[in-house]
């Protein structure tokens, strides 16, 4: 399949990553290469087959409804990019 | 005295009195000084490990009961949290973050009285194969400075291999533990999938992650498994299975063992031919020692790889969401932007190309038109793989194979070419896409100098089993 | 139409001319062409200790990002826990709901980027929701309908953005990020403004009925979107849906609908088409006014948690769920009107909620005059009890008080006015003998013929112009002696009797 700028803008903002001209160009050779890589799947016939959507032994996994694990406020907001002692903080959004 | 040859060796020698934990930190502070152009550790923990050393020492005067792994130096990689340090993943996303909490392997390795030496370098977000994509420059292989050490687990490899610590912690999601392993002439061992603890492992790809061990010996490695591996409260899908006495379990009492290797695996055409020969001499080898070694089908080696890669770039395109900038890590300097764009541009910033890369794939074998083709498709095929593993595993006590196709690479040799990169780990992909154990044995030396290594895999949650046929390998050699 | 229109003009006059009421009528007539469709989306938080997949607490009003832990604040290497509770709960409000209960069951992620979405996804059951189908019964004005469920599923809610708290920034509180939700989606079966209305308070009540949830709108307990189209009547395709959120009382949800209704069928009427978006409620105004259009629609990317266990629900641990359910509402309001002769509305208001019914309950065990329990509980103690914020599981007012108070104004022994005044507040701070309150403060009524006609007397001497009113035939003026007759009294004597006596006196 075709690896088009369209596609290559959807899947960026999707993934809100952002492309220069440049690096547009290369990130869509590397997506047709990788894609074109991958779709050898398409050669496997998989009729019938159920997709494996869990890995291990685990089932039946619950925990009790209690306190526990919180931590301090202070704690929680140490790594904060915009110090403040109550929120996390992000640039407000300009109203269009 | 140091190396020691072991970890028995060694605590011997600590409760002998022959030397001290500080004495042992001292001497591995002086071999990571000593080796620092290889940039194997982003960060050394010097005088906590003194101190942790010091009080150790004081532990073992007074008589009290002593851990499982007491005085032992251990580093970690850059994507094991470490409450109060730094973890970064090799990123510039989180350089400056700090843990504030402990990953339940390093709890359990505090807990028996393991020292931690510091944090290794690794592929950022432990995406690659060489250890070239870290955000803090290259790892080298200690044995060859102009060659990669492999990855993504380069620097937990790098420190065991250059005597910088005595084991250490990586992680492996499609052979990143194993593939350095091979490439640097250690042992790197791969749990079955939900033995260790995923809590504090920064995750890669979920339901292929775990935790793995270096060392230079399988019974250091096997030791280290007892230790981390079991029940988590914080891991829903870590296994409820009772952890053997692995380092007790080492010995088969000459158990002649019925082994596989996967015909394709040796006739691809991307294999080196002395790594093929010196493989096939040692499955002679193998046989007239009376052990059974039968080339079997497996008629998917061509589609692990693509498999792997669809599956774990989804679920790395979901994982790395939560590095927006918001609570945590890098938020752009940008003013004046809306959400949409600061999203955008810390993200786009503070992850590279590699990381970039996998997560675009990951959206779009997840988005909308393409999923069924793309996304559900590899977790059939991860279906019939992994009935096919319970079919061998019926039949044999274990498979073997070559850990890598060739050995260490030079440096720049493969990174312009991604897909190039992603096949040097079609024998090591087919354990995280079914979740068995697997463990490199540092068996070969190849012509060129460099190590490498044989691979071998058993049964979901048979690491007794493994390691005792790793101990029978270890010793033919 | 403008014919209409300009003759209204002409006549420079706005009463109910025959001509408006026409004119009105032509609108009816519009309305009447068209089908409203409604489709409602109730989350209701569940009322479990911790949060749904980690044990943060999930209490209200605490000051902000203090109910954190790692995996709420999403931080890296973290992993998700499913609370049992919270599961529990939602095959509670299932089994309520007459739902299917799913036995194999899986968490999904909904992946999007939003400041209050701390990990960069919600992990939900929205593609293998818990409960499918079921229903919800409610009264309309035609009678009893069923509200048909489409599913129940659980997920985690979303932090708090702030956009008003700083100038610069936009505040993020992360107390709400991961308490475990239900919702509820109906189909699109609901067709009008009042049905939506009782649909939503039904669910209300049935939440708090059983537990699993306070209902409380104001504080965001319980949130309801709604997805409004119409089409013409007869048409068989739905028309282009709006979304209307946040919406957060009851009333609200009426007042939306009705103006979403009336602003699409403007569009069309006027030749246009009805765009695809998404709408909040304006409730200053009762208006909707757009916050998205479907072309910023995401792709959610949902696939099955990886860090999540499938979980399979065995038959006893659904049945132990299914017999710590209540007797449900609508059971207890049939039973209600059929052993105690109520009405349905009375029978209603006293299943508000469980303590209201099992007080209820409870009183009729000491009397039998079921309409007089109804009467006092929904009136009086009512206020009362609105007045303090309080509800029937705390009154201090024991049943068997309250029956013993019934007893007496039953018997005649103090009037209905005096009893609400000046006895039930004595009772109500934790007094349990309305008989010696009405004895110690004199309040018993006089049913004694001599002493009331010595009372009608003084009354009547005092204002005999009136009485001779009365007797040329203003019997109205009953009233005025009687509550006369009350003041000098002081209350005590009993209103029938005097009313009595007076017309047999004043004949």
């Amino acid at each position: 399949m075709e690896v088009t700028e369209q596609l290559v803008d959807k899947l960026a903002h999707l993934s809100r990553l952002r492309f220069s001209a440049d690096e547009k160009i290369a990130i869509k050779n590397d997506l047709q290469n990788m894609i074109g890589f991958v779709q050898k799947l398409n050669e496997v016939d998989t009729t019938g087959v159920q997709p494996l959507l869990h890995m291990g032994d685990a089932n039946n996994v619950f925990r009790a409804d209690e306190l526990k694990g919180s931590v301090t406020r202070e704690a929680a907001l140490a790594n904060a990019p915009i110090p403040d002692n109550q929120f996390f903080k992000v640039p407000k959004v300009i109203k269009k | 005295m140091f190396p020691f040859s072991s970890i028995q060796a060694y605590q011997n020698s600590l409760s002998s009195g022959i030397v001290t934990c500080v004495d042992t930190v001292t001497h591995y502070l002086q071999q990571i000084g000593n080796n620092q152009q290889l940039n194997a550790f982003i960060e050394v923990f010097a005088d906590e490990a003194l101190e942790a050393a010091s009080l150790l020492d004081e532990k073992r005067k007074q008589g009290k009961p002593l851990g499982k792994l007491h005085g032992v130096v251990v580093a970690i990689k850059d994507v094991i949290c470490y409450n109060g340090h730094k973890v970064s993943a090799a990123s510039k996303m989180i350089e400056n973050f700090t843990s504030i909490y402990h990953a339940t392997a390093v709890e359990k390795l505090l807990a028996e009285d393991a020292i931690i030496i510091g944090r290794n370098n690794c592929d950022e977000f432990a995406m690659g194969s060489s250890s070239e994509n870290s955000a803090f420059g290259v790892v080298k292989n200690a044995l060859d400075e102009s060659r990669v050490p492999g990855g993504s687990s380069g620097g937990s490899a790098v420190a065991v291999q250059a005597g910088m610590c005595m084991v250490s912690l990586g992680s492996d999601t499609g052979g990143s533990v194993r593939q350095p392993a091979d490439f640097c002439g250690i042992v790197g061992l791969k749990p079955s999938y939900g033995r260790v603890s995923r809590y504090g492992l920064i995750a890669y790809a979920s339901s292929f992650d775990q935790i793995g061990i270096f060392a230079n010996t399988i019974e250091d490695a096997a030791l280290t498994l007892e230790v981390i591996a079991g029940v988590d409260d914080y891991d829903s899908t870590v296994s409820q299975k009772e952890v053997p006495s692995y380092a007790a379990l080492l010995d088969s009492d000459n158990k002649k063992y019925k082994l596989a290797y996967f015909k394709e695996a040796l006739e691809n055409e991307a294999l080196d031919a002395e790594i093929k020969q010196q493989i096939l001499s040692f499955i002679a080898l193998l046989k007239a020692q009376g052990h059974t070694v039968e080339p079997i089908n497996f008629e998917w080696l061509d589609y692990v790889v693509p498999t792997y890669y669809i599956l774990t770039t989804a679920e790395a395109s979901s994982n790395l969401s939560r590095f927006d900038g918001v609570r945590f890590g890098h938020q752009t300097a940008q003013k004046n932007i809306d959400l949409t764009e600061l999203y955008k541009a810390s993200r786009s910033e503070g992850f590279g190309k590699e990381v970039q890369r996998r997560i675009m794939l990951g959206t779009f074998v997840l988005s909308s038109g393409y999923y069924d083709a793309y996304f559900t498709k590899a977790q059939q095929v991860r279906q019939l793989l992994y009935q096919r593993s319970k079919e061998i595993f019926a039949d044999y006590d274990a498979i073997i194979s070559p850990t890598v196709p060739a050995t260490a690479w030079k440096f720049g040799e493969k990174s312009d070419n991604p897909t190039a990169m992603y096949l040097a780990d079609i024998y090591t992909v087919f354990a995280n896409l079914v979740g068995i154990p697997a463990v490199s044995l540092p068996l070969f030396k190849h012509s060129n100098s460099m190590p490498f290594g044989l691979q071998v895999m058993c049964s979901h949650f048979e690491e007794v089993h493994l390691h005792q046929l790793s101990k029978v390998l270890m010793h033919l050699k | 139409m403008a014919f209409f229109i300009a003759f209204i003009y002409s006549n420079n006059k706005f009463t109910t001319s025959p001509l408006l009421l026409s004119l009105q009528i032509e609108m009816t007539n519009i309305s009447d062409k068209y089908e409203t469709v409604i489709g409602l989306e109730i989350h209701a938080q569940l009322q479990t200790q911790t949060k749904l997949f980690c044990g943060d607490s999930i209490a209200f009003g605490a000051a902000p990002n203090t109910h954190v832990s790692p995996i709420t604040l999403g931080h890296p290497g973290t992993l998700p826990k499913t609370n049992k509770v919270a599961v529990a709960y939602a095959i509670k409000m299932g089994l309520a709901c007459n739902c299917k209960i799913e036995r194999d069951n899986y968490f999904a992620r909904k992946n999007y980027f939003y400041p209050d979405l701390p990990k960069g996804y919600q992990i939900s059951q929205h593609t293998t929701p818990i409960c499918v189908g079921g229903y919800v019964t409610i009264n309309t004005s035609t009678g009893q309908k069923n509200i048909e469920l489409n599913r129940i599923h659980i997920e985690e809610d979303a932090g708090k953005s702030m956009h008003d708290l700083d100038e610069q920034f936009t505040c993020i509180d992360l107390n709400r990020a991961g308490t475990p939700l239900i919702e509820i989606v109906t189909e699109p079966c609901i067709h009008s403004s009042d049905e939506a209305f009782e649909y939503v308070s039904e669910a209300r009540r049935l939440v708090q009925w059983i537990g699993v949830c306070d209902g409380n709108m104001e504080e965001g307990s319980l949130r309801c979107d709604a997805n409004i189209s119409i089409r013409l009547k007869g048409a068989t395709t739905l028309g282009t849906r709006v979304e209307v959120k946040n919406l957060n009382s009851i009333r609200n949800v009426k007042k939306a609908i009705e103006f979403e209704v009336q602003r699409m069928i403007e569009i069309v009427e006027n030749g246009g088409t009805i765009i695809q978006q998404t709408r909040s409620f304006d409730a200053s105004n009762d208006t909707t006014f757009s916050i998205r259009d479907k072309e910023d629609a995401n792709d959610y990317r949902y696939f099955a948690d990886p860090d999540l266990a499938p979980f399979h629900l065995t038959e006893s641990f659904i049945e132990d769920i299914r017999k710590s359910l209540p007797a449900l509402p609508l059971q207890l309001i049939q039973q209600f009107q059929q052993s105690f002769g109520l009405t349905i509305y009375d029978a209603n208001n006293l299943c508000a909620d469980t303590a209201t019914a099992e007080y209820f309950l409870e009183v009729s065990r000491y009397s039998t005059h079921y309409k007089a329990i109804a009467n006092w509980m929904l009136g009086p103690i009512k206020q009362q009890l609105n007045e303090t914020a309080k509800d029937f599981s705390t009154l201090l007012l024991l049943p068997q008080t309250l029956a013993e108070l019934i007893a007496i104004v039953e018997a005649g022994k103090v009037n209905f006015s005096v009893a609400s005044y000046k006895i039930l507040p004595e009772l109500l701070n934790g007094n349990n003998s309305p008989l010696a309150i009405a004895e110690a403060m004199n309040l018993l009524q006089v049913s004694d013929t001599k002493e009331l006609e010595r009372w009608i007397d003084e009354a009547l001497e005092g204002m005999p112009d009136k009485v001779a009113e009365y007797k040329r035939g203003k019997k109205g003026l009953i009233g005025l002696f009687v509550g006369e007759i009350k003041k000098i009294s002081k209350g005590k004597a009993d209103p029938k009797m005097v009313t009595t006596l007076l017309q047999e006196k004043l004949k």
